[in-house]
Parts: C-alpha cells; sequence; structure tokens
C-alpha cells in the first residue's frame, strides 16, 4: 500500500486498511455465512475429535468401564453406575455411545487427515516432476495416473486391503495410492502453466538450481488448486474408510472408526434399535459436509477468475 | 480407423496383464491361506497334502504362469473356500449384480433428466433450487449410510418393502431374472435406489447445464419462432441434442456401478458378486478376488473401450488414430 500526503489535516480520513492478502483471504471467506459456520463447526469438530478422552464420561474400549449389561439401551437412560446418563443410548457391547462416537471421530478424522496430507505430499511431489522434467517421464506419469483415476477409488482401495490386509496403517497406504493421482494431476497441471512464467525464467536466469526453483518458486504458486483439493480428498477419504470399515475389511474392531459403530449397530437395525447406527451416521454425515462446505468456498475464494 | 481400434485393443489386454501380475503378486504377500482353511488338529502330512493339492508348494512365477494358462482357457482357479471353479462361482452370481446396475441405470435416467430438464428451464424457482440442493446431498451422502436409513425407513418403521434379500425370479424371453416378477420387483427396489442415488445426481446436474446451454442456442429460438410448442421443443429438440453427454456418462459410469455394488449388496444382502468379494476378502479366498478383479477389470477396459470407439464414430470432431498426447 502506499503512504499518501501526511498533510496537516487535523481529523484524519479513514485510510483503507492495510490489507495484507491473508486479511483479503479471511474477508472473501467470511462473505458467506454458511461457509464461515461450516469452518466453525469444523474446527468444533475437530477440537472434540482432540480433547474426546477427557470430556467422555467413560472409555469405550476400557473393559473396566463399561458393562455389558447396560448394552442396547435407549437414549437417555441412566448408566447402571449411576455417575452418568447415556444421552444418545449405548451399543451391543453396552458402550456409551456418546464417548463411543467421540473415539471413532478422532480415528476417523486421524485417518481421513493424514492420508490427505500425505497424499497431498507425494502426489504434488511427482506431479510437479512430471511438469518440470517433461518428456518421457511426464508421459508415463500421466498416463499411470489416467489409468488409475480410470478405475472407481472404491475398487483400487478394495484391491489394497486384499492385497494389505487390515490396520491403521494399511488403510492409510491404501487411501494415499488411491489419491495421489488427484494432486498429481491438478498440480501437473498448475505447474505446467506456472513454469511458462517470467519469474520462473528470471529464477533460472539467476542460476538457481532445479529444485529451489520448483519447491520454492513453482510450487508456492500452485498452492490455490491444491488447498481445495486437500479438502475435498480429505472429506473422500473419511467417506471411503467409514465404507471400508462399513464392510468389514477396514479398520479392525479394536480401532473402530465411525464406520464401524455403524456396521456394529447395522446388526440391531431390524429389531428396531436404530440409533446405535443413526447417530454415528449423523456425525459422520456432517462432517463430510461441513468439509465440503468449506471447501466449495475456498474455491470461489481462491479461483483467480472468480476474484474481484 | 482400424489400425485405431487394434492398438487400443493391444493397449487394454497390456492393462489387463498388468493388473493380472500386480493382483496376484500382490495377493502372495499376504498370510497364509492354508492356515486359515486347515483344522488347526491336522498334522503335518495333510497340512502338506493341502498345499499341494490347491498348487501352493510351487515357486510363485510357475503358480502365475498356471494361472495365465488356466485364464485364457477361462478357467480363474479353484475357490479354496467352495472347491467350486472361481469363474463360475463370480458367473452365477453376476445376474443379479446386473440386474441392480441395469434397474439403477433406468432409475438415473427416468428420475434425472426429468428433474434436471425441469430445473434447468425454470433455474430460480424454489422446486429447482431444492432440486439441485438434494443432489448435492447425493453426492457427499455416504451410499452405505443411505441404504440404511432406506431399510430403517422403509423397511423396519413403514414396512413397505423387504429389508434384505432377492426376490423369485421369472424367465422371459430367455433371460432369467427376478425384475419379472412382483416380488422381485419389491426386492430390487431398494437396492436400485441407493446403487442410483449418486448417478441420479450426476443425471441431473448435467442435464441441468445442457439445458441451460442449450435453450439459449439459435435452433431452440428459431423453433420457437416457428410456433413449435414449447412440449415438442423440450422433448424433440432440446433433449436429442443433450442426451448425448448423458448417455456417454451413464455408459462410462455403468462399470462404475458395478464396483460400487459391492457395498449396496452388503447392505441389503444382494447375492451378487461384490458380496462374493468381500466374504473372499474376509476368508483370503484368493483365487475368487484374484478371478472377481480380473472380471471387473476386463469389463471396465471394455466399456471404455467401446464408449471411446463409438465416440469417435459418432462425433468426427474427436480426432482418432492421431497420437495422444
Amino acid at each position: 500500500m502506499s503512504v499518501t500526503d501526511a498533510g496537516p489535516v487535523a481529523a484524519p480520513v479513514r485510510q483503507p486498511a492495510v490489507q495484507t492478502p491473508f486479511a483479503r483471504f479471511v474477508a472473501d471467506f467470511t462473505e458467506s455465512r454458511l461457509a464461515t459456520f461450516a469452518f466453525i463447526l469444523l474446527v468444533v469438530t475437530m477440537l472434540l475429535a482432540l480433547i474426546a478422552p477427557w470430556i467422555v464420561p467413560q472409555n469405550p474400549y476400557d473393559l473396566a468401564q463399561v458393562d455389558i449389561m447396560d448394552s442396547r439401551l435407549k437414549p437417555g437412560t441412566p448408566a447402571s453406575s449411576g455417575k452418568y446418563t447415556h444421552w444418545l443410548g449405548t451399543d451391543g457391547a453396552g458402550r456409551d455411545l456418546v464417548s463411543a462416537m467421540l473415539y471413532g471421530l478422532r480415528i476417523s478424522l486421524l485417518v481421513g487427515v493424514l492420508s490427505g496430507l500425505i497424499a497431498m505430499a507425494v502426489g504434488a511431489a511427482i506431479g510437479l516432476i512430471a511438469a518440470y522434467v517433461g518428456g518421457r517421464t511426464e508421459s508415463l506419469i500421466m498416463r499411470i495416473v489416467d489409468l488409475q483415476l480410470s478405475f472407481p477409488a472404491i475398487l483400487v482401495a478394495l484391491m489394497l486391503i486384499a492385497i494389505l490386509g487390515k490396520g491403521v496403517d494399511k488403510i492409510i497406504i491404501a487411501l494415499v495410492t488411491v489419491q495421489w493421482a488427484y494432486y498429481a494431476r491438478t498440480v501437473r497441471g498448475s505447474a505446467l502453466v506456472e513454469s511458462r512464467k517470467e519469474y520462473v525464467e528470471a529464477a533460472r536466469c539467476l542460476g538457481l538450481s532445479n529444485g529451489r526453483i520448483l519447491f520454492r518458486h513453482i510450487l508456492p504458486n500452485c498452492l490455490p488448486p491444491l488447498i481445495v483439493v486437500v479438502t475435498v480428498q480429505t472429506a473422500h477419504a473419511i467417506s471411503l474408510e467409514a465404507t471400508l470399515s462399513f464392510l468389514g475389511v477396514g479398520l479392525p474392531q479394536t480401532e473402530p472408526s465411525l464406520g464401524l459403530l455403524i456396521s456394529n449397530g447395522f446388526q440391531y437395525m431390524l429389531s428396531g434399535d436404530y440409533w446405535i447406527s443413526f447417530f454415528p451416521g449423523l456425525v459422520l454425515l456432517a462432517t463430510i459436509v461441513v468439509i465440503n462446505l468449506v471447501g466449495d468456498q475456498l474455491r470461489d475464494v481462491l479461483n483467480p477468475r472468480l476474484s474481484k | 480407423m482400424t489400425a485405431y481400434i487394434i492398438r487400443r485393443l493391444m493397449q487394454s489386454a497390456a492393462v489387463v496383464l498388468a493388473m493380472s501380475v500386480i493382483v496376484f503378486l500382490g495377493l502372495h504377500v499376504v498370510g497364509d491361506p492354508v492356515y486359515l482353511l486347515i483344522d488347526p488338529q491336522a498334522d503335518q502330512a495333510e497340512i502338506e497334502r493341502t498345499i499341494r493339492r490347491l498348487g501352493l508348494d510351487q515357486p510363485i512365477w510357475i503358480q502365475y504362469f498356471h494361472f495365465i494358462k488356466g485364464a485364457l482357457t477361462g478357467d480363474l482357479g479353484t475357490s479354496f473356500v467352495h472347491g467350486t471353479s472361481a469363474l463360475k462361482l463370480i458367473v452365477e452370481r453376476m445376474p443379479a449384480t446386473l440386474e441392480i446396475a441395469i434397474a439403477a441405470t433406468l432409475m438415473s435416467i427416468f428420475i434425472g433428466i426429468p428433474l434436471g430438464l425441469y430445473a434447468g428451464l425454470k433455474p430460480n424457482g424454489f422446486i429447482s433450487k431444492s432440486i439441485m440442493a438434494t443432489s448435492i446431498l447425493g453426492f457427499s451422502l455416504p451410499t452405505f449410510w443411505v441404504g440404511i436409513m432406506m431399510i430403517m425407513v422403509f423397511a423396519v418403521m413403514l414396512g413397505w418393502l423387504p429389508s434384505t434379500g432377492r426376490g423369485p425370479t421369472a424367465t422371459f424371453l430367455g433371460i432369467t431374472s427376478s425384475l419379472f416378477t412382483i416380488d422381485g420387483l419389491r426386492h430390487v427396489a431398494m437396492p436400485a435406489l441407493n446403487l442410483a442415488l449418486l448417478k441420479i445426481s450426476l443425471v441431473i446436474r448435467l442435464t441441468r447445464a445442457g439445458t441451460r446451454e442449450a435453450i439459449h442456442q439459435d435452433y431452440i429460438k428459431f423453433a420457437r419462432a416457428k410456433g413449435v410448442s414449447m412440449g415438442r421443443i423440450v422433448g424433440v429438440h432440446l433433449l436429442k441434442n443433450i442426451m448425448i453427454p448423458v448417455v456417454t456418462v451413464l455408459g462410462l459410469e455403468f462399470g462404475n456401478l458395478i464396483a460400487f455394488s459391492v457395498v449396496t449388496e452388503t447392505i441389503f444382502a444382494w447375492p451378487g458378486m461384490g458380496k462374493l468379494l468381500i466374504d473372499s476378502i474376509q476368508t483370503l479366498d484368493r483365487p475368487v478376488i484374484v478371478a472377481y478383479l480380473i472380471i471387473i477389470v476386463l469389463l471396465f477396459v471394455i466399456i471404455n473401450l467401446v464408449v471411446d470407439i463409438l465416440y469417435s464414430v459418432l462425433d468426427p470432431r474427436v480426432r482418432i488414430g492421431e497420437k495422444a498426447t
């Protein structure tokens, strides 16, 4: 910003506030009330998941705290120990549903966010290299990307799970393998555009190394579309993990995510005990929708074609 | 044209071969199925006999060689669990899966296109906005949760539809399907709708976008000026033009439907290929997993190939035979 005349005006006219790019970004983002609300909800959800062990009435996986006699209690029933009330009922093993859901949310978010970030790192690096190196390497990488994207994610994930087996680490590997291609394609697209711009040429004339140009000059300029893909893909990852866990081929019973809770409750659904599946499903749904809403708004804000 | 088709065929064959190697090698790394299938009380001799019977004692490339030799003659191995041909197991269950996939495709056409047309013709109405909002939900709701909710509402609470399983079949024009019996249709309704939700949303969006674009074109204006009735404009002029992308996408998505039927079949206990895959993964029934994946890869490759070729025939602007970039 430019400082204009600092003349002897007694009552200073209000200067246009200094707008850092970040402040502008925040202002643009909060323009949509729905997205702001979704963002706040997302932060609250993440906080709840983070502090779950300290706020839930029981540790649902500590057998000493769970009473099997309390199984399938209706929402609002007091616990047999009398210390707290099962506001959302209990599941088939007598676990307090609120506690189980918050623990499940922790695992779902952990798996989703972690696999989203790893996939981004891997995919972005590969995409950047493809765009920068060009030639045969590029066409080989993009062929693999196209091939993988022509198969549905769930099929690729199932195949990997069949090969790798169960477990948190295995699921994350599967999700990363499913998702890296989206990042690679996005980054390659914007890196191709960026690498033809003058600042890259200038950097090259200065004799900077390839690595430095790639990661310090081109990559930061590819970030906006990447951030949008991260949000959308994280929501996908959470949904996909829940689906795999529901199918019984995802996380093991010892580390139940929301999908597994829903799956466990499904067997009681037909006898009318709806809450065991219903509430974890609502939380899962809310998480996915909230992330998507934030992602949508990010796309609008970060899209240079739409900026005013 | 012929050269193009031959090259695409060779590419497709390479893809199938590569996938078979990846899948076969990959599955060999997982736990040993022998110990899952043999009675823990069995003695060493018995275990060895079983290993030999299943061919698991030979080096991995010989196992793969046998597998490929068998695959080319239509033999994809014998299921460890069922003791019958893996291919036969899958083929037996294919009609059930195709049934819900076809029913889901029909649903997405007959529900998606009218709704999309309406939303495109009256983009600012309340109903249109509701349709579009619902279609966003259709994209973000996890399929399995919607399925569970459908069972809860329609089977448990209202008792309108049966919750699980496939209905009785009947034969019509040489095709045996449960789509030809009333009870069969009642059984098919929920799984098909569950499977179709995503596609309905997709078709709504495509149709709406196409309608919004086409409605301002000169040929529509001309038809109007000529005094053609609105019904005929929409039904003949408009629909014909927006159907091309819709049909293409639905064709491409058919493979997706079959892949996603894994989820739907598990929820509704539908006796199809997808349920078989999940059961096989849980029991580490390797031959069935490999056979399923090979068949599905084959299916995808064929669908992609057919769509590519049809597209180049239908739309001369798609230049074929040129080096793909």
